[in-house]
């Protein structure tokens, strides 16, 4: 229910950013807009926990920087790959040890989003990645970034046991 | 103040210009399709991230830059999927990333999906 009351409010914000327009006829529709797929989205059972987590919005507010910052670093370091040499393709497979398959689907995503990694796989627990240089295939098996996706997960995570919620 | 914004707003653009550049250059120079999603990523990530940041500055905070912002978001959600599903496609149609070894190889062979009955 909460999924569907966000997914409402996510529409609404969504429709009147783009409109920009308060007239009682545009509005309307857009309330009716809102319901339709509001409606629909519940049928098709999207609007749950996986397709609209909006139970990640306060961690989020977290690891959504560092991850922009994560994005920035490597960039940096593959355009100077690209300019000055260092390329040096290679495949490796790392775990993934979030519990679910929406922590999995973040980390391979996050994997992706951040230039010189690119994850090819998923499967038991482990990514296939191909990374570009040794830069960006070190700084993904050191698992700081499996860490703060289990973080944002609520999840134990890989090494840090029981005390950490 | 205009002037400020102005000056603050060239940077972000230029900067993301330059990663489009670097990205552009990367594409044509690097040696596999594997490869190349990576200069590719440069593209749509700072790319055009900046260039996006740069036209918030010249926006203000008008309804312009809202929408600026959601662009922004929309890319951060689907290039990955875009980039995922290239390496996909190119490994069902059995091209393998050059590598140095032949175990990497088998690794990236052997997560190879059959698909469909097509053929």
């Amino acid at each position: 229910m909460i999924q569907a009351i966000a997914l409402a409010a996510a529409l609404a914000g969504f429709w009147v950013l783009l409109s920009g327009y308060w007239l009682p006829l545009i509005i309307i529709l857009g309330v009716a807009s809102v319901l339709l797929c509001v409606f629909i989205a519940k049928r098709l059972e999207v609007a749950d926990r996986e397709g609209h987590p909006v139970h990640l919005t306060v961690p989020g507010l977290n690891y959504f920087p560092w991850l922009v910052k994560e994005i920035f670093v490597s960039n940096v370091i593959v355009a100077k790959a690209i300019l000055f040499g260092g390329v040096r393709p290679q495949v490796l497979r790392v775990k993934a040890s979030q519990s679910d398959e929406l922590g999995q689907t973040v980390y391979a995503n996050s994997i992706t989003l951040t230039p010189g990694t690119v994850s090819i796989d998923v499967e038991d627990n482990h990514i296939t990645v191909h990374a570009i240089m040794d830069d960006t295939a070190d700084g993904l098996r050191t698992g700081e970034m499996d860490q703060k996706v289990c973080k944002l997960m609520g999840d134990a995570g890989p090494q840090s046991g029981s005390a950490k919620a | 103040m205009a002037a400020v914004l102005d000056i603050v707003s060239w940077v972000f653009v230029v900067g993301g210009v330059v990663f489009c550049l670097i990205g552009g250059y990367g594409l044509l120079k690097l040696k596999d399709v594997y490869a190349r999603l990576h200069a590719a990523s440069l593209i749509d990530t700072l790319g055009v991230g900046l260039i996006l940041v740069g036209l918030m500055f010249q926006a203000g905070f008008t309804l312009v830059t809202a929408k600026l912002v959601l662009i922004l978001v929309f890319i951060f959600f689907t290039t990955p999927t875009a980039t995922h599903a290239l390496a996909r496609a190119a490994i069902n149609h059995d091209v393998l990333p050059e590598v140095d070894t032949e175990e990497e190889r088998e690794l990236v062979r052997s997560t190879k999906t059959h698909t469909g009955t097509a053929e």
